[in-house]
């Protein structure tokens, strides 16, 4: 029997429910330089800290166009407490329509945290602050 | 002159009773229930699998690492077993700064409850598995001091291990070939896992104390805790921040923080999980290894592992279950007593290597001896038949 990734790591960690988690669906954050605008949705709804889980992240244009074939590197932390993340999350597929698969996520606190993506597509470079809160 | 001296000393009483003077207890909020609720034992979730572990729920996989558990044949003396540092009656701990075996072990003796739910074993987490990790110390000089051939020379010469070995893996190692022995020597580690992934944390006060919450029965709560204790939950999970790495039912992330803890006497600080995290990417036994799971999936732990500078002198959180049983605490033990434990994350020092990631709480005293007074409720006897704390009796 093949266990799926989530199906192990679900069962990896332990569950901290949290009451009033907000959706990741309806927000997006637009790059320094305003070159692409960011969102994404979490196979792990609500958030949970201490679980290793993946994100579908999208990319689109400014003008809300989709973007493929850019690269996207992946860091972040939590700037309150001074350190990183917990793990080295990246980007393991790219299926099409501006969707990109991060795979490797996981928060070990609570509280807020940031993931700064480096975005490079047709040439130009920017970087996006996405903040998330547990 | 006098009545400014008087009021002086009387401002200085004041000061100082403030200082030692417990907090009272507030009113549970809705927020703090949920809060609550995530750190009982009734959130920790079903066990998760061992992957690469075929044995690791077999009965009788169990059975045969408890009797190799309490077997000193596995040594180079003959006297030392894993239940020499790892004592049933102490939380599977030693009571020791650093463990004592052969010689004198690099770090504190860990405790092994709870342990199958962590990704990283170790202070450092230089193995990732119950398996993997329970065969360092057979081959470490200063621990049980042997090596893989002359603990399967024991398995294979005893009787009752060898027909218990071939029922769960078949035929006996050809000791001559190196491949089969280092199969075999993975397999003994897979026995202990199975022994060791029994031993599950028990119900303490302060789990019954969260169903009382929860129920919202008054009455049962007096009963249970103390206003200290109430007290010092209240600053474990608010002010103290404890909550931000001591976390979820084993309370703890299972991750990796530097929090400032001075290197033992006459020693250099410990570098901690940034050589572990290399040791880990190098271990032949680790997820990817010929023995391990070896699918991306079930090894996603090691493949997005983090390391980097970030991690240097950080060491893995430990659980807080049956914290009163299991000193001295930090990874050399440093600080012999909770009290000095909780002095150190109120002072939160510099770092020797690296920074510390905490930061000064500045609780005062009576409130430390609150916080104190709630981490004695967070003992209990593991959750497992009497029978598994003891060597089994042979026929």
């Amino acid at each position: 029997m093949k266990l799926s990734f989530s199906g192990i790591f679900l069962m990896l960690v332990f569950t901290v429910t949290l009451a009033d988690e907000p959706s990741s669906k309806d927000e997006s954050w637009t790059s320094k330089r305003g070159l692409f605008v960011v969102s994404y949705e979490s196979e792990l709804e609500p958030l949970q800290i201490n679980q290793l889980h993946s994100w579908v992240l999208h990319l689109e244009n400014s003008q809300g166009v989709p973007i493929t074939g850019a690269k996207i590197e992946v860091d972040g932390g939590m700037p309150k407490h001074d350190h990183g993340l917990a793990t080295s999350p990246r980007v393991t597929a790219a299926p099409g329509q501006g969707d990109y698969r991060l795979d490797g996520l996981r928060f070990h606190m609570h509280g807020d945290w940031e993931l700064l993506l480096t975005i490079v597509a047709d040439g130009k470079t920017d970087s996006v602050v996405v903040t998330v809160t547990l | 002159m006098m009545r400014i001296a008087i009021a002086i000393v009387i401002a200085g009483l004041f000061g100082f009773g403030w200082y030692n003077w417990p907090a009272s207890p507030r009113p549970w909020t809705d927020a703090d229930k949920v809060v609550l609720q995530s750190l009982a034992l009734a959130s920790l979730p079903a066990l998760p699998p061992d992957s690469g572990n075929a044995v690791a729920d077999d009965p009788r996989a169990a059975a045969l690492g408890h009797a190799l558990f309490f077997d000193s044949r596995l040594s180079a003396n003959g006297g030392i077993s894993c239940s020499t540092c790892h004592q049933p009656q102490r939380h599977f701990t030693d009571g020791l700064p650093k463990g004592v075996a052969l010689g004198t072990s690099k770090r504190n003796t860990p405790s092994i409850v709870g342990t199958a739910y962590s990704p990283w074993l170790y202070w450092d987490g230089r193995r990732d598995s119950q398996w993997a990790q329970a065969l360092s110390p057979l081959e470490d000089a200063n621990e049980h001091g042997s090596n893989r051939r002359q603990i399967l020379q024991v398995i294979v010469e005893d009787p009752d291990y060898a027909n218990r070995y071939e029922q769960l893996f078949g035929e006996l190692p050809d000791l001559q070939q190196q491949a089969e022995v280092d199969e075999a020597f993975a397999n003994v580690g897979k026995v202990f896992a199975a022994y060791e992934r029994l031993l599950l944390p028990g119900r303490a006060p302060f789990d019954d104390y969260v169903d009382a919450v929860i129920a919202g029965n008054a009455e049962r709560q007096a009963e249970l805790f103390s206003d200290d204790e109430v007290v010092g939950l209240q600053l474990f999970i608010g002010k103290a921040e404890c909550t931000q790495c001591h976390n979820g039912p084993l309370l703890t992330n299972n991750e990796f923080h530097n929090t400032g803890v001075i290197a033992a006497p006459g020693e250099l600080p410990d570098k901690g999980r940034v050589v572990g995290a290399r040791e880990v990417a190098a271990d032949p036994f680790n997820c990817r290894g010929a023995f391990g799971a070896r699918s991306r999936d079930a090894c996603a732990e090691l493949e997005f592992m983090r390391t980097g500078p970030e991690l240097i002198g950080a060491f893995r959180t430990p659980s807080l279950r049956n914290i009163a049983d299991t000193a001295p605490y930090m990874h050399k033990g440093q600080l012999p007593t909770l009290h000095a434990t909780l002095e150190h994350y109120n002072e939160a020092p510099l770092a020797m290597i690296g920074h510390n990631e905490a930061k000064p709480l500045k609780l005062r005293r009576g409130e430390l001896r609150q916080l104190e007074a709630f981490l004695l409720t967070l003992s209990a006897p593991p959750d497992v038949e009497e029978k598994w704390l003891r060597a089994p009796v042979r026929d």
